[in-house]
């Protein structure tokens, strides 16, 4: 297995960065262990020679065109729609704000 | 000689996003998209608040309003197709991703390539176009007071899940003005498409790439309107080339466009990479489109502003400059087709008189008002008997521009004309009269006459307003001559 596939300190920094997650020093390592065991699990497939099978884009490649009609139904209440949120207001979600002071 | 303007150096890339407003439903569920005007998350449903669990269903007719466009566009279809998930955090996004198209990594756009052909000064000007493809608007947010200082972010889901169509063009666009007239055209075929009425409250965003050739260019968000493009556009080649000016380097960077304050502002979002980590949507099967049904579609397809444009000067005589500017808005088309047919006698004398009353009076008219042809009571009856009317002489071309704003409000211009009394005043003895008060109280004017011939006008003007509007101004001329003469 060549070495960029591995679970680096960058790559966990990376992508716990993109997934919005802090992390202890203690959590990354464990991930990065855990992380790698799975890739390598995956790898298991490049045992196989699949240089003449096309890449499956979708499991069910056999079914195509599944359409609705343009016709609306009712939908949520905004009491529905806001029941398990647990911070709104005015009828509105309420999240952090967006920028950085 | 030629004459290399400022303009040449600069480069624009645009990417329009447009609400497909003429579909009943969203994208991907049954909720209706006619949420404007509405209370927060009540147009919602599990799946465009993005519930665990909730399925995506495509909107058949997405596809087929997306394909129209794309013929009209000329871009390539892609016959076979599927969607990619675009994942970012951003409270909009109510699933942590958005559903859209994309062209990398195995996946396809909805179209390839296709061109808007633009009118400039010195001829015309081919747009080309990279792709379309169709995808689903987040959900609005709402701050209290600015982005900056607002304490939290309130989220409405109600727009999240609309069917988007976006548009992205190659950088070959070389000023803000042929960025304006981009649009219009753009608009001009969306709207004989069918599609979406981009006159709607937030129908269109527009991101701008902008750059200074040899130098970093910025990418403008956030521009609500067609009609702010052009405005944002000028105000960051100004910035730009004042950076330049003085010497100092220009970063490549995101910047917003703030339309209270009208400039472009450089904001610092939190640290948020921009890796989407696209992956196909395992929850919706692929598209394949039949070439019979693309040509079903296309032959359904009506016709474009530039057909028309070139049939309106074969069979109404008109010339390219009318034909085009009638062509542009559909409505106004429509109108004027239906008035010229509907009087059988007719020519190309009354087809140009008809193209003037609404190129000139009715559209300054609704400009002024802010309104559609179809929001007004007119009727292409009534601007049909308006012309007739002065074809026979029984008003004066003033008085007919005097009733425009009532006729545009629905009353019948016989009926104005009634209530007001106003008629061609034709009859020699009464404007006679009328005429020998004018001289002997302008004698000024008189003398002024001697020297210059051009004073007569001045007169006919006393004339027209001694009698509202009303004297035959043929009449008026010829006795007024006589008189003076005398
Ligand atoms: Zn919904």
């Amino acid at each position: 297995m060549s070495k960029k596939e591995e679970f680096s300190q960058e790559t966990i920094d990376y992508i716990s960065k993109l997934a919005l997650l802090e992390l202890t020093d203690a959590e990354k390592k464990d991930l990065s262990t855990q992380l790698n065991d799975i890739i390598s699990y995956f790898h298991k497939l490049d045992d196989l020679d699949t240089s003449n099978v096309p890449p499956t884009r979708h499991p069910l490649e056999n079914i195509k065109n599944v359409y609705r009609n343009d016709i609306p139904t009712e939908g949520l209440s905004n009491e529905e729609a806001l029941q398990n949120a647990p911070h709104k207001k005015e009828g509105f979600f309420k999240a952090p704000k967006i920028l950085k002071d | 000689m030629i004459i290399v303007t400022s303009h040449d150096n600069i480069i624009i890339g645009l990417e329009i996003h447009v609400q497909l407003t003429k579909l009943k439903t969203k994208l991907f569920c049954s909720c209706s998209s006619k949420y404007r005007g509405a209370e927060p998350n009540t147009y919602v449903c599990p799946i465009c608040i993005g519930l665990p669990g909730s399925l995506p269903v495509l909107n058949e007719k997405a596809v087929e309003f997306a394909m129209k466009l794309a013929i009209a566009l000329g871009c390539k279809i892609n016959k076979s197709m599927y969607f990619f998930r675009k994942n970012y955090f951003y409270p909009d996004l109510p699933k942590g991703f958005q559903i859209t198209q994309y062209n990398k990594a195995g996946g396809k756009a909805f179209g390839d390539g296709g061109k808007v052909i633009i009118k400039k000064k010195s001829g015309k000007k081919e747009i080309l176009l990279n792709r379309i493809h169709i995808e689903e608007d987040p959900g609005r947010l709402v701050h209290k007071g600015s982005i900056v200082s607002s304490p939290y972010t309130l989220v409405d889901y109600n727009r999240s899940g609309v069917c988007l169509i976006e548009i992205v063009t190659e950088p070959v666009i070389n000023s803000p003005e042929e960025a304006r007239e981009f649009l219009n055209q753009l608009k001009s075929i969306i709207q004989y498409c069918g599609i979406a009425d981009l006159d709607l409250e937030g129908s269109v965003r527009v991101d701008a790439n902008i750059s200074i050739k040899g130098h970093a260019r910025s990418e403008i968000k956030n521009i609500n309107s067609f009609k702010e493009v052009q405005r944002a556009l000028k105000w960051e080649i100004r910035r730009q080339k004042n950076f330049i000016k003085r010497n100092k380097l220009l970063k490549q960077e995101t910047r917003h466009w703030d339309d209270s304050r009208r400039v472009t502002v450089g904001l610092r979002s939190k640290e948020f990479e921009k890796d989407y980590r696209y992956f196909p949507e395992q929850d919706l099967v692929p598209i394949e489109l039949k070439k019979s049904y693309i040509e079903k579609i296309k032959n359904y397809l009506p016709e474009m502003p530039n057909a028309r444009m070139k049939r309106f000067q074969n069979q109404y005589g008109l010339s390219e400059f009318d034909s085009e500017i009638l062509v542009m808005d559909k409505d106004i088309a429509d109108f004027y087709e239906e008035a010229v047919n509907s009087e059988k006698d007719f020519e190309s004398k009354e087809y140009k008189l008809l193209c003037n009353w609404l190129k000139g009076d009715i559209s300054r008219w609704l400009n002024l008002q802010n309104k559609k042809i179809t929001d007004t009571d007119l009727t292409p009856i009534q601007v049909v008997n308006l012309v007739k009317l002065i074809e026979e002489g029984r008003i004066t071309g003033k008085i007919a521009k005097s009733v425009i704003g009532d006729m545009m409000l629905g009353t019948p211009i016989k009926k104005i004309l009634k209530q007001q009394g106003k008629k061609r005043i034709a009859d020699e003895e009464k404007l006679s009269s009328i005429c020998k008060k004018v001289i002997q109280e302008n004698s000024e004017i008189i003398k002024d006459y001697k020297t210059n011939p051009r004073a007569l006008e001045a007169l006919i003007g006393k004339c027209m307003k001694e009698t509202h509007g009303q004297a035959d101004p043929k009449i008026t001329r010829k006795l007024l001559l006589e008189y003076i003469e005398k």
